[in-house]
């Protein structure tokens, strides 16, 4: 039916029709895509959450040779205050020693503060070592627990499984005793 | 003609059920006063919203919450973050437990809320006569005609006519439902000193509260505007098209 | 209507073991719609796209909600203010609800107006009202969840209505509703898991609905059937491109809604938070049940035997039975009309009455907003009475008493070169 009846008009009623099926079909799938992103973007962390991005945290009553532990975005952060044995140690080890080779001057602001988020980098455990009475691995630092890793007193893994050292995160001090993390 | 009488009927059935709503609540006419916000453009207005808060925290937030609105929300009236640092640093804020087991008092950050100036319902009613006074965080639409409810409720304060009883420690308001509101006429005349040289009349501190605390119940009501605009012009094209598709597939069968 | 047909190997491979793609093309594509259908028809494929939206933007609501009666209204208050774009995605599912009840209320109107439920479509109309009392169900329990002022006072006294049934029965169905003494946590819980769980039954029983739709395919405006293919055309191009521009004056009207009103037909008290030790001024409550909610209403007085003062059916489980009854009693519609035509277009005393029911609707509506005060309860009564007369005297008297216009040799006649009788 329809080509006997569009059968004067040739070949310009063709085009004009299938370009505005095209126009509208474009358009409609513009208008898709529009509406899907704010559906998508409703499961990116909210407004509330990233507010909540950055803890700070006061370091002055850490004594040397203490740590503490930390959350920051929902996952464990350690902060220990080194003692100069334990810099002493971290800075001599050589670098072909290490599977993630990186100098303790690159993981640290200021040496005496070691802060690193404290899940082990194999599967996601978080290591002992925090509290005095804790297991510390043969490095002295810390020990996965889950399937043995041992990290050194600069968080770089030595043994075990586990790819990579502890992960530094983003932080600054915002003065002498209280660091910014995030 | 039969088309256009359902939809009318839909029409009128919809209205019909709004309308008797308004009315039921309570018989007091609420005038309507012009807002920068009503409207398909309507805007906030950034100078009468930073007044408000100042009203907000200097007279309202004695007895009133605002438990829902943080302090970085406050980067939408026009503060940048370290005028929110220090604002939300006038405020204490209830943090813990420390390593001893103790709650503490902190100096508010800009992700807190608004602390409540009661620690709970039953102090609130204590302080203030038996009477609780509502959190604010809502208050433009929890009411009907929220934002002119407001507005001409703190403005509404009179003497009782004659006749009308009230009871101990109640006042007379033209707009309250009832008439009888616990809560003492709150702005006067000067009450505070704007911090932009504003004179300090109770009719503009009424609308500045009014459009702080219309802002606080709805923050992205300006986005919400503004994104209406695009999406209904988006829609209006899209459906022209449409009709125009429409026409040109039909077009064979008749 | 040819057949499904490709070359692509793939599909075919696919198809002749799984026949998706033949099953769509039957149902979507080649299936054969009477050539006459108005706009009115528009609304059944509406109200698919509208379960759609709800269901999409409720999954992701789902995902930031907390059914907990110390965070519910927090965490609604944390989706409007926090959540990125959830202030859209809740306005979009608040007034999708009510646009819901507007787009299926058309729909029935449309099926009742040109007898859509005579057979062979009684079925069909059959699982249409199940939707019905399913959407309503699913409705009231999600209006619940935002835990304000009207969620806990419209679920105390929606859930008490139960309590009109005797013999103690009534009392400890309420009490396991409730699962506890009164609407609490365990109530708020065991709603949010079936407001999640009846859309899916929804879905489920709309395809049901389609299923019955196609056994014998759409009534048309003039209630005649398909003579042969001349009275047909192919679903796809025409309906689904009339669809389409259906959708679109639809999503400019909701899109009017969602930006510029956006609490229109919402209550302000649900903007404060459910206390249980204070009732709101007035309980209403959403506009889509004010009709039902004026019948439950309008039995004022108890029901006995006359003379002996002997009560059978006192005003409480009254307003409960003719409330629920006036639901019920549609599934009995295509059996109370005795009319052999379907469409009004063709019986001009039935059009009559069906507008009188539409005010009579309205004027239920109306009366459901109001209070329980004169002269709204007479009114009220009067309505309802006509409600239940409409199908239950009207209807099958009608259709013996009225001579209808006679109907057009074929709907392909008409349509091709109009005739006086149905050029109307």
């Amino acid at each position: 039916m329809a080509d006997t009846a569009n059968a004067g008009q040739g070949a310009d009623g063709e085009t004009r029709r299938d370009f505005l099926y095209l126009a509208t079909g474009a358009m409609g799938l513009v208008g898709a895509a529009s509406v899907a992103w704010p559906l998508i973007d409703a499961l990116n962390p909210s407004a509330d959450v990233l507010a909540l991005a950055t803890t700070e945290v006061d370091v002055s009553q850490l004594q040397e040779g203490q740590a503490i532990t930390v959350t920051w975005r929902g996952k464990p952060v350690f902060i220990r205050h080194r003692t100069s044995a334990e810099i002493e140690e971290a800075e001599a080890v050589p670098l072909s020693d290490l599977i993630d080779p990186e100098p303790d001057e690159e993981r640290v602001i200021k040496p005496e503060y070691l802060v690193m988020v404290g899940i082990c980098t194999h599967l996601g455990c978080v290591p002992l070592g925090q509290r005095a009475s804790d297991p510390k691995g043969e490095f002295g630092g810390w020990f996965c627990p889950c399937h043995g890793s041992h990290y050194d007193t600069s968080g770089r893994i030595r043994r075990g499984p586990a790819p990579r050292n502890l992960d530094v995160p983003e932080y600054e001090f915002r003065d002498d005793a209280t660091i910014v993390i995030g | 003609m039969k088309k256009l009488a359902i939809i009318a009927a839909a029409a009128a059935f919809l209205g019909l059920a709004q309308a008797p709503v308004v009315q039921a609540a309570e018989e007091v006419e609420i005038p309507s006063h012009d807002w920068s916000f009503s409207g398909m453009f309507g805007t906030f207005d950034r100078a009468k919203q930073q007044r408000g808060l100042q009203v907000y925290r200097e007279v309202c937030a004695a007895c009133h919450g605002l438990r829902l609105v943080a302090f970085r929300n406050l980067a939408d009236l026009g503060y940048n973050e370290d005028e929110i640092r220090s604002l939300a640093a006038d405020y204490q804020v209830e943090d813990g437990p420390d390593e001893n087991g103790d709650m503490f008092m902190r100096d508010g950050v800009a992700s807190d809320r608004f602390p409540a100036p009661f620690p709970n319902e039953n102090a609130a009613r204590m302080a203030n006569n038996g009477a609780l006074p509502p959190d604010l965080s809502l208050i433009t639409k929890a009411r009907q005609q929220g934002p002119d409810y407001l507005y001409h409720l703190l403005l509404g304060y009179q003497d009782p006519p004659a006749g009308v009883e009230m009871m101990d420690g109640m006042y007379y308001n033209a707009y309250f439902p009832g008439h009888q509101i616990a809560m003492a006429p709150p702005l006067m005349e000067g009450a505070i000193s704007y911090a932009d040289g504003t004179p300090a009349t109770t009719q503009q501190m009424a609308e500045d509260v009014t459009y702080f605390l219309t802002w606080a119940a709805e923050p992205n009501l300006e986005a919400r505007k503004q994104m209406g605009m695009k999406v209904i012009l988006f829609l209006l094209i899209f459906t022209g098209l449409l009709y125009a598709v429409k026409r040109k597939v039909w077009a064979d069968l008749h | 209507m040819s057949g499904f047909k490709t070359n692509n190997r793939t599909i075919k491979w696919l198809d002749s073991r799984l026949p998706v793609f033949s099953t769509m093309n039957h149902h979507l594509i080649d299936y054969p719609a009477p050539r006459n259908l108005n706009y009115l028809w528009n609304f059944g494929s509406l109200a698919g796209i509208v379960l759609v939206v709800m269901i999409i933007t409720g999954i992701l609501l789902a995902m930031q909600y907390t059914p907990h009666v110390d965070m519910a209204f927090d965490s609604v208050e944390r989706i409007m203010r926090d959540v990125n774009y959830g202030w859209l995605i809740r306005y979009m599912h608040m007034n999708g609800a009510s646009f819901f009840f507007i787009v299926v209320y058309a729909h029935m109107l449309r099926g009742l107006y040109y007898g859509s439920y005579k057979a062979p479509r009684e079925v069909l109309w059959g699982l249409g009202v199940i939707i019905l009392l399913l959407m309503m169900a699913t409705a009231f329990m999600g209006y619940v969840l935002p835990w304000g002022q009207m969620s806990f006072w419209g679920a105390t006294v929606i859930t008490n209505l139960f309590s009109a049934i005797p013999w103690g029965i009534g009392d400890a169905l309420v009490t396991w509703l409730w699962g506890g003494f009164s609407v609490d946590n365990p109530t708020l819980n065991r709603f949010f898991a079936l407001h999640y769980l009846l859309p899916f039954i929804i879905v489920a029983v709309v395809f049901l609905h389609l299923w019955a739709l196609h056994a014998f395919g759409s009534n048309n405006p003039l209630g005649i059937d398909a003579k042969g293919p001349q009275d047909k055309i192919p679903f796809h191009p025409y309906y689904t491109v009339k669809d389409l521009l259906g959708l679109g004056v639809f999503l400019i009207i909701f899109a009017g809604f969602i930006f510029y009103a956006p609490n229109y037909m919402g209550h302000p008290d649900n903007y404060i938070e459910a206390n249980p030790l204070v009732t709101p001024a007035h309980i209403v409550p959403e506009w889509y049940f004010l009709p039902f909610y004026a019948m439950l209403r309008a039995i004022t007085f108890d029901i006995g035997i006359p003379f002996t003062g002997i009560t059978l059916i006192d005003a409480k489980l009254g307003g409960v039975l003719v409330m629920f009854g006036s639901i019920i009693i549609l599934f009995f519609l295509p059996w109370l009309d005795t009319s052999p035509v379907r469409s009004s277009r063709f019986r001009p005393l039935y059009k009559l009455f069906f507008w009188v029911l539409v005010v009579a609707l309205l004027v239920l509506g109306y009366v459901g907003a109001m209070p329980p005060e004169q002269p709204w309860v007479t009114i009220g009564q009067i309505a309802t009475a006509y409600y239940f007369a409409h199908f239950l005297i009207v209807m099958p008297l009608l259709g013996k008493l009225e001579r209808p216009k006679p109907l057009p040799a074929s709907i392909a006649d008409p349509v091709l070169k109009p005739g006086p009788a149905t050029n109307q």
